[in-house]
């Protein structure tokens, strides 16, 4: 196939290819999916020890106010997202979403205000791969003069450290990581001195586990990949077992779960609005939050878990027990750790009721399931 | 007994004028961790081609394929308690299904193992 010739490789790619990955076109990268360990196998090592994601392609950027001022940054990007900004405190990290004006959801990203002694007015993003030039431009044509977009693709690999051993693992490397809460984040040196690799770390990920996404140099990237690999613990994951983990995990995947047809009141992300957010502001898409949260929501994204083995993958049709169509799973396949099939989809109102009996139209047959509560595992995180 | 596999990385063993039907190692190596096997009924009847049964691993479902026509006979529900059998043994104990063959003379135009294995090193 002539197309795998254009995709980007990360700077890791020779580590993939070398461990044996499957190599599969991700957001025009070639990115492995799985590696010989297998998903199923990855997926439990990542919940049991310790597992090894490169997400180098997804977007990471600084928001740079030119005063110094933290304030200018902060107020530049509450004019595209729903989360209080200003309130970060330096090390902060929070989970927010572009919106159109719509409210239909552009893409979600992680918001952090640095927290290392004469940066603390700098804001670091990190987007989704498939939307990032999107986001860019999002940013260069809604955020005022004075406030500098560095993007960070060009210099900055990003890695993910997920599972119970993670803190052990990399607090070999340097044991102030340990200290870190879940959704703080700090710049440290991961290498033999004190002057190497100087990453920007930080306590959190998309696995529901506890552990750390870390944005290491283009240049140190290699190494410090093979320095966490010496660790009998740790394994490389590929984005196979990332998927059934963040399923599990009761967590939005971009262009399934989340699009720009629903507002993050209607996929269950209430939560990453904070109060004073939730009316009488400015933001693009702020009136649509309010309608929804004002209005009764006509669908919304529930967990649902299939009786029997039978998976339901995206885009299977959800019928209420009389045989009317109120949704379509978004997210769907097997759970390792929950040990059997597990979905997300939306359904209309008066079916948001955890408990809820529905039928999951799976190759023209119906097959019973329920709403439940998510996450589908429990989450591990480091909440200090 | 002889097996023939089709392009689609079916075999069928045939014994007399029954077949045992079920995805070759290649196959379940390729599909990675098995975890859901949709078999068809007995007394079920299919054309060569026919949408036979669905092998799900973590990731995708796929559609098995009858390898010739004729009626299936037994099913191996053992694989709806234990789906990763098919991962363990694809071409013994992780059998599909069994059918009568309608037509013999479909197999001439699957391969034998030494030509499958052929096959599956140029792919």
């Amino acid at each position: 196939m002539t197309d795998t010739q254009d995709l980007i490789k990360t700077t890791l790619h020779a580590i993939h290819v070398a461990a044996g990955a499957k190599m599969v076109p991700f957001a025009g990268y070639d990115m492995p999916v799985q590696y010989p360990l297998g998903i199923m196998k990855e997926h439990e090592h990542t919940r049991e020890k310790c597992g090894l994601f490169d997400v180098s392609h997804m977007g990471q950027c600084f928001l740079i106010p030119e005063d110094g001022d933290f304030a200018t940054a902060a107020k530049a990007l509450e004019k595209l997202v729903p989360a209080d900004i200003q309130s970060l405190e330096p090390g902060q990290q929070r989970y927010s979403q572009f919106l159109n004006e719509e409210g239909g959801i552009l893409d979600d990203l992680m918001i952090s205000r640095l927290g290392f002694a004469g940066h603390t007015h700098k804001i670091y993003l990190v987007v989704n791969a498939g939307c990032k030039d999107q986001d860019y431009a999002h940013l260069q044509k809604h955020i005022p003069d004075n406030v500098k977009l560095d993007i960070l693709d060009d210099s900055m690999s990003l890695i993910a450290l997920q599972g119970p051993k993670a803190a052990e693992v990399l607090g070999s490397l340097n044991a102030k990581v340990k200290d870190l809460i879940f959704m703080t984040h700090t710049d440290l040196p991961l290498g033999e001195t004190m002057a190497d690799c100087w990453c920007h770390v930080s306590r959190s990920g998309y696995t529901g586990e506890d552990g750390y996404e870390i944005a290491v140099k283009h240049p140190d990237a290699e190494w410090l990949v093979d320095k966490l690999l010496e660790h009998p613990d740790v394994e490389l994951i590929g984005l196979g077992a990332r998927d059934s983990l963040r399923m599990e995990a009761g967590l939005c995947l971009y262009g399934h779960d989340i699009d720009t047809t629903v507002s993050p009141i209607e996929a269950g992300l209430i939560w990453s609005v904070q109060k004073h957010r939730r009316s009488g502001c400015d933001y693009i898409g702020a009136a649509r939050i309010e309608a929804d949260l004002a209005n009764k929501q006509s669908k919304r994204l529930v967990g649902i878990l299939p009786e029997g083995r039978a998976p339901a993958r995206e885009h299977t049709e959800i019928q209420d027990m009389d045989g009317n169509k109120i949704g379509e799973i978004t997210s769907g396949g097997f759970g390792p750790t929950v040990g059997g099939p597990i979905a997300m989809g939306y359904v209309t109102r008066k079916n948001f009721k955890a408990g809820t009996p529905l039928n999951l139209i799976v190759r023209g047959k119906a097959r019973p399931a329920k709403v439940v509560k998510m996450p589908f595992a429990p989450h591990n995180y480091k909440r200090g | 007994m002889t097996t023939y596999y089709s392009e689609d990385h079916e075999y069928i063993k045939v014994d007399g004028d029954i077949g045992t039907v079920g995805i070759s190692d290649y196959a379940q190596k390729a599909l990675g961790d098995i975890v859901f096997v949709e078999l068809p009924d007995v007394g079920t009847s299919f054309e060569k081609g026919d949408d036979a049964a669905v092998v799900e691993s973590v990731k995708a479902a796929s559609d098995i394929y009858a390898p010739v026509g004729g009626e299936v006979t037994e099913n191996n529900g053992a694989l709806e308690d234990a789906p990763e059998t098919v991962n363990a043994s694809s071409e013994d104990a992780g059998w599909f299904f069994k059918m009568k063959i309608a037509d013999a003379s479909q197999l001439e135009a699957l391969m034998d193992e030494a030509a499958y294995k052929t096959f599956c090193d140029g792919l």
